[in-house]
């Protein structure tokens, strides 16, 4: 059957798809996520806490989704990268499952019994629920830039040869430092968006302005180490864009340096990293000015830039292995079928829109801020 | 592969696919109850309708939590434990898991939010509309997870690519109309909706005993009534449409749930009652009830219905033709060009898996002699004991939940709601569909084995390269999470119905707005 679009561009395509879920998960979950790591901090009594939660507690739900679909939607378009990534990095998989189990539980289960000890309980499960999963990502992220520990077998079944316990290098741990980072200037920045102005939003504010300067520090100190800490990998030869996936067809090797290959051939890629700078530069003036929108537009905006910024500069890579180049996961060798891919476009043009539709129909419905006057006399609150 | 790792892998889908499920059944049914309730409350305009619709929502809620916390394990395990499995058959199962997520489960998960949140901010047919939007995404959910599911019981629209060592979709049409994937969905729908309604029977019927909240509690066991009848007949109709036997695999499973060693002949019997034996291969004081077996199954009284060892003796021949299968594969990864050996490999495709079940006797399946071929075609009987009680288990609660909602609905109907032996049986039956829906799935899974995909890939093969102790850590820590959210959450339930339909409204007399009725 001839398909309306090549195989290569639709593996462009669903490369940079995988990016728009990462980065809707990032920006949306990921304020959920940032503000539950927050929320022991700028919350002190019994009613703001319950405020602050009720700043995402009608919409984290739908939020999340991002973050299934892009399981999903790896599963469906990338499934050597699913299947080797989440067997590989098993027991930190674990660690965001079981911190993430802890969150729808933790933001239903916390205000239907009045024992402090019971809320507090929940409320540090809503923390952990929002400060591990970030945590975790983060490194993982940092060991897929260094290249993670597994080759693949002529039958294509992946063996992982590293620990738990390897994950955490310093380079991997500053990429989970920034992703918190990241996050939980993205969730301070919601709360001045979302929550009553007070006490709170004036912690939040604060807490938010260190987040963001670490997150400048922390991405300035990233990159450095990605162009000089001996990272990288390259395709050797001409790669057959549009062959079968299959890794062990292609020729991998490591690199130094070579994470930066991409920003010499395309200087526009380069728009990424500068956004991720910026954006937190903005939400910084955005927090020290008592400007919410200003602020919650740059943490966004931050965002985008630092995620793009990984995915550009590895592109084509995917998962680089870092004990047998060959077996690489690159945009060439590890996508779906050429059908599979093009069915999952069509799937993805129609749905996705509508998706984004009656989100944006909830958020209005529910617009305006939280306080804590209304929880008593609102018994729908968390 | 260590043969550890894969048996403690299955233990740990098990246990928390099963768990999940627990919370599934009745979130695919109090949805659509809630939709009801509340448009009798819309239609009527009455409070208490609209007290009712809230009093289960705050039950709804509670449970549905749990059903998304543990989908999310569900979402992730198959890369985490099932690594070869989903590089294998990624390309065709992973579509509907995706789907799954960009039409379902954000319809359902973006509107519950604003269900919950919504009374105050929405008109009366604006919030009906999104209920029913959460309660279409949740059934739609089910329905390409039971997609997903049911092509691995029937793979069709798929060919192996010996290219990319995987399955490649070819037909998406053949996966998404699979006959399986459509029984199961309206049968598994249909068992949540039971589920639901003997929830809400029982909880009311306690009510009712206890002489409290007599009008909610009236109104919501008429329309549990009604719901669950309808619901009930469903179960039992389309389960024996997935009886309709498709594929060797099903007949197996078939023969296996039956305990029937020999095929029978036109027109088979149904057993009724025996004592299957692995042992000697046979079944004990069987008694049959004649012809209802080969309706069910051949949908005919003159086709004969396939038993164990003749099921098996084909079995031993695909596995022969899968050696074959096997060797030219072998000769075209060596040699991608070797357009020969690509031609026997086309004839014998369709048997690849079944040389590959000796993989877990030999490393190269061509090794194997007559003798391991025999041990691997018995391999294709599931385990029969555990198939026939299952079976037997499951379809009598069935038939008793539809003696249980038909005495509900005629005693609803003559308004004798207080029938007090009636009440006590209601509120014992409340496990029961739990118990069925359990062992349904239980039947599906275990029947399928030894396969992860029936015929394509034994499961033996699926699992992915960890050990023992990474599994063992995961599982122990699954039970204990687990374990303690199901206490947390029965407790909630039952503080919640303790606490009864008006807690919220006499906390909040003056926010609610509407004087609460009884």
């Amino acid at each position: 059957m001839e398909l309306p679009i090549d195989y290569a561009t639709l593996r462009i395509i669903w490369w940079a798809l995988m990016g728009v879920l990462l980065i809707g998960f990032a920006l949306t979950d990921g304020f959920d996520m940032g503000v539950g790591a927050l929320l022991p901090f700028v919350a002190r009594t019994d009613a703001e806490r319950r405020m602050v939660i009720n700043t995402v507690g009608a919409t984290w739900e739908g939020n999340q989704v991002w973050f299934i679909l892009g399981g999903g939607a790896i599963f469906a378009a990338w499934p050597f990268v699913y299947a080797v990534s989440f067997s590989g990095f098993y027991l930190a998989m674990f660690l965001v499952l079981g911190a993430m189990i802890m969150r729808p539980v933790g933001f239903k289960y916390r205000s239907k019994r009045p024992e402090p000890g019971w809320r507090s309980f929940w409320d540090w499960a809503l923390f952990t629920g929002g400060f591990v999963p970030v945590l975790v990502f983060g490194v993982a992220v940092g060991n897929v830039l260094q290249g993670a520990p597994f080759r693949l077998d002529s039958d294509l079944r992946s063996f992982y040869e590293g620990s738990f316990f390897g994950l955490f290098t310093p380079f991997t741990l500053l990429c989970g430092l920034l992703s918190v980072a990241m996050l939980v200037l993205h969730g301070a920045a919601w709360l001045t968006v979302k929550a009553e102005q007070g006490p709170v939003t004036d912690r939040a504010r604060k807490l938010g302005e260190t987040a963001g300067l670490a997150s400048i520090v922390l991405f300035a100190a990233g990159g450095f180490y990605v162009a000089f800490g001996g990272l990288g990998y390259r395709l050797e030869g001409v790669a057959d864009a549009a062959g079968p996936s299959n890794p062990l067809r292609a020729v991998a090797v490591h690199a130094s340096g070579a994470w930066l290959d991409n920003y010499g051939r395309h200087g526009w890629m380069l728009i990424a990293p500068v956004l991720g700078f910026v954006g937190a530069a903005v939400a910084l003036l955005g927090l020290r000015t008592g400007k919410a929108a200003l602020s919650f537009s740059g943490s966004s905006v931050s965002a985008l830039g630092i995620i793009s910024t990984v995915g550009l500069s590895m592109f084509p890579f995917i998962l680089p292995s870092a004990i047998d180049p060959r077996s690489s996961l690159t945009v060439w060798n590890a996508s779906s079928s050429h059908l599979t891919l093009f069915i999952m476009l069509i799937v993805t043009v129609i749905f996705l829109p509508l998706v984004l539709l009656y989100t944006a129909w909830v958020y209005k419905v529910l617009w305006g801020r939280t306080s804590t006057a209304a929880l008593a006399t609102n018994p729908d609150l968390y | 592969m260590d043969p550890a790792v894969v048996d403690l892998s299955r233990l740990q889908f098990a246990l928390t696919a099963l768990y999940h499920f627990l919370f599934v059944p009745l979130t695919l049914g109090l949805s659509f109850m809630l939709v009801i309730m509340e448009s009798i409350y819309v239609m009527t305009k009455r409070p208490i309708w609209r007290t009712v619709t809230r009093f289960w929502a705050g039950l709804f809620g509670i449970n549905f939590v749990l059903g998304v916390a543990t989908g999310i394990t569900m979402e992730f395990q198959f890369g985490m434990n099932w690594s070869y499995f989903s590089h294998y058959v990624g390309d065709i199962f992973g579509a509907p898991l995706a789907i799954e997520g960009l039409m379902a489960f954000f319809l359902e998960a973006t509107f519950v939010g604003l269900m919950f949140f919504g009374w105050e901010k929405l008109s009366r047919v604006g919030h009906l509309f999104v209920t029913f939007m959460v309660a279409i995404g949740t059934n739609f959910s089910a329905l390409w997870i039971l997609i997903a599911n049911g092509w691995m019981q029937n793979p069709v629209g798929a060919t192996f690519n010996p290219d990319t060592m995987r399955m490649e979709v070819s037909d998406f049409g053949a996966v998404l109309f699979n006959p399986v994937a459509q029984a199961k969905f309206v049968h598994t729908v249909s068992s949540g909706y039971v589920i639901a309604a003997v929830f809400v029977l029982g909880v009311s019927a306690f009510y009712l005993l206890k002489g409290k909240y007599v009008g909610v509690a009236k109104r919501s066991m008429t329309v549990a009534a009604a719901f669950g009848l309808a619901s009930a007949l469903s179960v039992v109709v389309l389960g024996d449409e997935s009886g309709y036997t498709l594929t060797d695999n099903q007949k197996m499973k078939l023969a296996a749930l039956e305990a029937m060693w020999e095929t029978e002949p036109a027109p088979a019997g149904l057993a009724a009652f025996g004592i299957p034996s692995l042992a000697d291969r046979k079944t004990h004081y069987e008694v049959k009830i004649p012809y209802v077996l080969g309706l069910i199954a051949t949908r005919s009284i003159d086709k004969p219905v396939e038993g164990i060892f003749e099921l098996v003796a084909t079995a031993e021949d695909r596995i022969e033709s899968g050696v074959i299968a096997y060797d030219a594969l072998e000769k075209v990864k060596a040699n991608p060009k070797d357009m020969a050996a690509r031609a026997i490999f086309e004839t014998h495709r369709r048997d690849l898996g079944y040389g590959l079940l000796l993989k877990r006797y030999v490393a190269d399946p061509r090794m194997a002699d007559v003798a391991t071929i025999k041990k691997a075609s018995w391999d294709t009987v599931p385990n029969v004991p555990v198939m026939f009680w299952s079976f037997r288990i499951m379809a009598g609660i069935g038939l008793l939940m539809i003696a249980l909602f038909a005495t509900a609905f005629v005693l609803v109907t003559l308004r004798k709601h207080q029938t007090r032996w009636f009440l006590i049986l209601a509120v014992a039956a409340i496990p029961l569909p739990w118990i069925a829906a359990e062992l349904g799935w239980i039947l599906a899974e275990v029947g399928r084995q030894p396969w992860a995909v029936e015929g394509v890939l034994p499961t033996a093969l699926g699992a992915s390269s960890l050990s023992v102790p990474q599994l063992w850590t995961t599982i122990v820590l699954f039970t204990l999470l687990y374990g303690a959210l199901a206490v947390v959450e029965v407790g909630l339930i039952l503080r919640h119905i303790k606490k009864g339909p008006f807690a919220e409204q006499e906390a909040f007399a003056s926010a609610a707005g509407e004087p609460a009725v009884a």
